[in-house]
């Protein structure tokens, strides 16, 4: 039996597809915790990201977060959380906002600090205030560098919110902490090929938002 | 008026960009500040709008002390335009001119008609105003950038080297666009360069700095070019500034001989009569009286003059609008060492030798006629 024959056993399963355990039941979870998980690391990283790179100051301690987040083992942070919090979302949203955070952080960052200089030049010397010059120039010039970070950072949450059916909460890992549980490769290799999926989909996503976000003049020219 | 009241700006290392300035600087005129790079001219200009402020010194616009005003309120009173434009790539041409007249809380629709206006006034076509700015050339790029500092209509305009990207052609049609705009909506311009003929062409006043931020020099291009104050100015000028002077001589001055023009069709009787021991050539003309060349009067055989063996004529001057700089560059030019005046139609006038231009150039120079400024 090969991967495929795995694949194609699980999916063609119809009690799969309702119920308590069913994959929409199971991919609505996993995308509830994922965009729970993407919404409070962009919550955090965006604004920091924003106003340290137009501002110029910052970068060492940006680099140095990022760098120490990095090194944090995500399934050794979870365990630590449950342990202090105890079993429930809390503790699981807490490693995936850790994993995220450095992406969108450091590409926002890094984004807001490559955008042309000039236009920044010439939009304070027209009078626009600084809160203005961040959100109408430098913004919009950054946004499809900064969206290059959000959507790294979805895909990793997307990826890792598996870990949160080792805390004996839902989601995609479900599947595969239960099928390599009960010795059922099908239901492991069909989680794998479900997460896989939702990647590709969130590519997806990421691609639509930045065709529709990002204003054809900067697409072109950058 | 802006007063520029003994001015220094200094940095945290020591570095002097501008050193005891004072300037005034006349309304409704172009001032041009020049000098080589390190003068400080970039940081004097960035001073009037507060971007650098300065470390001593006053900067007073109308009499008022500008460091006394709320900065952004200040900036939107001058329209500033920089070297690469600095549009915004995000927006389309005609919300790039609309962005002050928004900042200044118009409406869109108000903001985009003035915007669709100006690219008018700047020789723009209106059918470029939903284009974003990577589809426009580096000179159109700049007629944005220009149409955008005016937008708000302001009374000052602050540009900082806005023509040095753009090659040689392009920015000679941008220095023209801004001396047309210039007469018509009278700004007061403060226009920084690092290039001394443009300061020329373009300056009622020109103000040359040296490396270190100190003027060297403040006056008007003919005067500046006439009597530099001192060697390092001169130096500066280059070393054609006699012949650049001349530019401000018009050529009216000339006295301009009319018997040795000849019309193609001519008859043995009139080219015997238009042939005078001081002119050794006849000027052919065609039947519309422009000319077509020159020939030695014994050459030409009457009512059958072969214009393939003419002597080609340079390049003629217009008698009204050039000056006597353009003059002698036709009398050098010409092989026969004479020059050829036309009028507005092209048609010949009249012709000149180098000796009576270079007459008339000692006779200007002698009553100081600096006044009036002419183009080429």
């Amino acid at each position: 039996m090969n991967v495929l024959t795995f694949i194609h056993a699980f999916f063609s399963d119809g009690s799969h597809w309702h119920g308590y355990d069913g994959i929409p039941t199971r991919l609505t979870e996993h995308l509830h915790y994922s965009l729970q998980a993407l919404a409070i690391a962009a919550v955090i990283g965006l604004p920091i990201g924003l106003i340290t790179g137009h501002y110029g100051r910052g970068g060492n301690a940006i680099a140095l977060v990022a760098t120490g987040s990095r090194a944090l083992p995500t399934f050794g942070l979870l365990v630590l959380m449950v342990m202090w919090l105890g079993f429930g979302l809390g503790p699981v949203m807490i490693p995936l906002v850790v994993l995220a955070v450095p992406p969108i952080l450091v590409t926002t960052y890094e984004a807001v600090r490559s955008v042309d200089p000039s236009p920044v030049d010439a939009a304070r010397g027209m009078g626009m205030p600084e809160s203005r010059i961040l959100l109408q120039v430098e913004l919009p010039g950054a946004l499809p560098l900064i969206l290059g970070g959000l959507r790294s950072a979805a895909i990793q949450i997307v990826s890792t919110a598996t870990i949160a059916a080792y805390v004996g909460l839902g989601g995609i890992g479900r599947y595969i902490i239960d099928g390599l549980y009960q010795r059922n490769y099908e239901k492991v290799v069909g989680g794998a090929t479900l997460v896989a999926v939702l990647a590709l989909v969130t590519l997806g996503v990421f691609w639509a938002v930045a065709r529709v976000a990002v204003s054809p003049g900067v697409r072109r020219s950058g | 008026m802006i007063r520029i009241d003994s001015v220094t700006k200094r940095y945290p290392d020591g570095t002097v960009a501008v050193d005891r300035l004072s300037l005034e600087i006349p309304d409704r005129s172009i001032t041009v500040l020049v000098g080589p790079s390190g003068c400080g001219k970039t940081t004097t200009l960035r001073m009037i709008n507060r971007m650098v402020e300065p470390s001593e010194g006053t900067i007073t616009l109308d009499g008022v002390d500008i460091s006394r005003q709320p900065v952004n309120s200040l900036r939107r009173s001058m329209g500033y335009v920089i070297q690469n434009a600095g549009l915004f790539q995000h927006r389309t041409i005609v919300d790039n001119i609309a962005t002050v007249p928004r900042l200044l809380g118009q409406s869109k629709a108000r903001s985009r008609a003035r915007a669709r206006e100006l690219m008018e006034r700047v020789g723009l076509d209106v059918s470029l105003a939903k284009r974003y700015p990577y589809q426009l050339s580096g000179g159109q790029q700049q007629r944005v950038g220009v149409a955008r500092a005016l937008a708000a209509d302001p009374p000052v305009l602050l540009m900082d080297e806005p023509f040095s990207a753009v090659d040689p052609i392009v920015r000679k049609g941008l220095q023209e666009e801004l001396l047309r705009i210039q007469e018509e909506l009278g700004k007061t311009i403060v226009f920084v360069t690092h290039d001394i003929d443009e300061a020329i062409r373009l300056g009622t006043m020109v103000a040359v700095l040296r490396t270190g931020g100190r003027l060297a020099q403040f006056a008007p291009p003919a005067e500046l070019l006439s009597s530099p104050a001192d060697a390092f100015v001169e130096d500066f000028l280059g070393a054609d500034r006699g012949i650049r002077r001349l530019s401000f001589f018009p050529a009216q001055a000339l006295e301009l001989k009319k018997t040795p023009i000849v019309a193609v069709d001519s008859t043995a009787e009139q080219i015997a009569a238009r042939t005078t021991p001081e002119t050794p050539y006849l000027l052919v003309t065609g039947l519309d009286g422009r000319p077509l060349g020159w020939s030695e009067p014994e050459d030409l055989v009457a009512g059958d003059i072969d214009v393939a063996r003419l002597l080609p004529y340079g390049r003629p001057f217009a008698y009204g609008t050039d000056s006597l700089r353009a003059a002698l560059d036709g009398a050098v030019l010409s092989p026969t060492g004479w020059a050829v005046a036309v009028d507005d139609a092209g048609r010949a006038v009249g012709v000149v030798s180098q000796q009576a231009v270079g007459e008339a150039i000692r006779a200007a120079h002698a009553k100081g006629l600096t006044a009036a400024k002419v183009a080429g």
